[in-house]
């Protein structure tokens, strides 16, 4: 993008060369992830439609009321209105959540709209047969993924942050804050953000949203009777399970994001043909 | 690169973007309205069902909960009050006339009236029961256990499925009759009864009177209500649509563990 410092920098040897960043293994199996994930997250989505509350607790029923609804109803003079309402309080939704639009046009009753859902239309059985069987691919994606990182020393030599990364780990908040990205020799690594933020959701935001999704399966709950009361009971789990969701499309959105701003081909480049292009050193300002 | 380029550039993006998307979601609706995907997916629940009964083992007991934590009212869900003359006849009469009869792959068929079934062996069981659409209602069940029925009427070894047939009909002309099914293992299970009793008093019309079935390790509509009949069989390929229950054959899972 800037031609006349990549020419002029001479700090850089390395700058502009391709290296080989993503094995094969890992290539696939991410890709393999997103297109898992992307229907877990969905087909969960309409799982969640057929029962649109979250409450805390062993039951739903417990005389408290729940701790988010969303629904439809009538709102006087401006006919039908979709409402969500957090903790008690409503907000006016129409449109996304509790009424939208289904593909024919009708307005339709729903929590989540029919863009974000699998199917598209109101169909529970369907959604959960999706739902479960990703889940699955996800799972043995997942544990094939963490076995290799072991084997070839994945995570201990990419994704491991060292005690001197994380001494300046400030200096890498305040980077990603003003958009500042690494160069040069330092491209070639994970950043230690980048490092902590893929081992917090490989190894504690997934399998808290897997475990939290077993505990919703009235067999496995019979592994240790009351585990799930660990976590606040059943109703509970399904209420983190719903968070741990959007925290896991949360980082999706972040993780997007800094692919696009730090160089959208390159880095769906390297995770395709596994080759990274360094890129050059920034001008010292 | 100059501003032009740049914001056609991410026009492009975003266009290829919501092109993509809108293939991806076309491509789902036609796998899901397909006659083979389903078959495909339907590998996951058969993989669940062994998955968990591994885990958990075979014998494995649902938990059971406190007084504390009963519903203060126990939801009702499906049907209410079954559309059915003979059902509303049998009410009428505070179900005094109720028969279960209980045949198929059994050496001696019989029949229970109410009272006989409160004469067998009980079990009271405060437990969670988890609708398939997401929610929980804790209520305090007593029954007699089907383990007692089917030692009453001698089960046949090549009894594979116990079928429950029911009093309310899903369709609006009175066809459809619910139906469900559940494996020996859940069948001799010591907390598989036959409720007779919710929160201590007889079992009111909408929660299933005058008996449900409550097999604890499974989703909700595994519970049939107003059970009138029961079937020992090896097969439920030739019952209804095939799929071992009402739901079923509208293409839930017959395993609902999960």
């Amino acid at each position: 993008m800037d031609d006349v410092t990549a020419s002029a920098s001479t700090t850089a040897p390395i700058a502009g060369r391709l290296y080989y960043r993503h094995s094969l293994p890992v290539r696939v199996m991410h890709w393999i992830n997103v297109i898992a994930l992307t229907i877990i997250f969905m087909s969960g989505l309409m799982i969640f439609n057929a029962h649109p509350a979250l409450y805390w607790g062993k039951s739903s029923y417990t005389g408290r009321p729940p701790i988010l609804e969303i629904g439809a109803r009538d709102g006087g003079a401006t006919g039908a209105i979709g409402y969500t309402k957090i903790f008690g309080h409503e907000f006016n939704t129409t449109g996304v959540l509790g009424l939208s639009r289904e593909p024919s046009g009708r307005p339709a009753a729903r929590a989540f709209p029919s863009w974000l859902t699998i199917p598209d239309m109101q169909w529970l059985s369907m959604a959960r047969s999706w739902h479960f069987f990703f889940a699955w691919i996800f799972v043995v994606n997942g544990l094939c993924y963490v076995a290799y990182s072991l084997w070839s020393r994945h995570l201990a030599r990419d994704l491991a942050p060292t005690r001197g990364e994380l001494a300046k780990i400030g200096q890498s908040i305040k980077d990603h804050l003003l958009f500042r990205h690494e160069t040069g020799e330092a491209a070639t690594r994970y950043n230690v953000l980048q490092k902590i933020t893929y081992l917090v959701v490989i190894f504690v935001l997934l399998p808290l949203a897997i475990l939290m999704g077993l505990a919703m399966s009235p067999r496995i709950d019979t592994v240790f009777a009351g585990w799930v009361d660990w976590v606040g009971g059943r109703q509970s789990a399904r209420t983190i399970h719903f968070i741990a969701a959007w925290l896991i499309v949360a980082f999706v959105l972040i993780h997007v994001f800094e692919v696009v701003i730090t160089g959208l081909w390159n880095n769906l480049r390297s995770m395709i043909t596994g080759r990274y292009r360094i890129p050059p050193e920034a001008p010292h300002e | 690169m100059n501003e032009r380029t740049r914001s056609s550039r991410r026009r492009f993006l975003a266009r290829a973007l919501g092109a993509a998307g809108a293939l991806f979601l076309a491509g789902c609706e036609r796998l899901s309205e397909s006659q083979w995907f389903p078959k495909v997916l339907a590998a996951g629940e058969r993989l669940s069902e062994a998955a968990q009964t591994l885990v958990t083992g075979r014998k494995a007991m649902a938990q059971e909960f406190s007084e504390a934590d009963l519903s203060p009212s126990f939801r009702s869900n499906g049907t209410a009050e079954p559309d059915s003359e003979a059902y509303a006849a049998l009410a009428a009469k505070g179900f005094a006339d109720y028969k279960l009869e209980v045949g198929g792959l059994a050496a001696s068929p019989r029949s229970f009236s109410l009272a006989e079934l409160r004469a067998l062996e009980s079990r009271t069981q405060i437990t969670r029961h988890d609708c398939v659409e997401g929610w929980s209602a804790i209520g305090k069940w007593k029954g007699a256990k089907l383990s007692a029925v089917l030692d009453a009427v001698k089960v046949k070894p090549e009894a594979c499925y116990v079928v429950f047939y029911c009093a309310d009909p899903m369709a609006d002309d009175g066809t459809d009759l619910y139906y469900e099914s559940i494996d020996m293992d859940d069948a001799w299970h010591p907390q598989t009864i036959l409720a007779y009793e919710l929160n201590g008093e007889a079992l009111p019309i909408k929660n299933g009177a005058p008996v449900r079935l409550r097999v604890e390790r499974q989703l909700g509509y595994k519970h049939a209500k107003y059970v009138m009949k029961i079937e020992l069989v090896d097969s439920f390929a030739h019952i209804a649509g095939g799929n071992g229950g009402y739901w079923e054959d509208q293409g839930y899972q017959w395993y609902a563990g999960i």
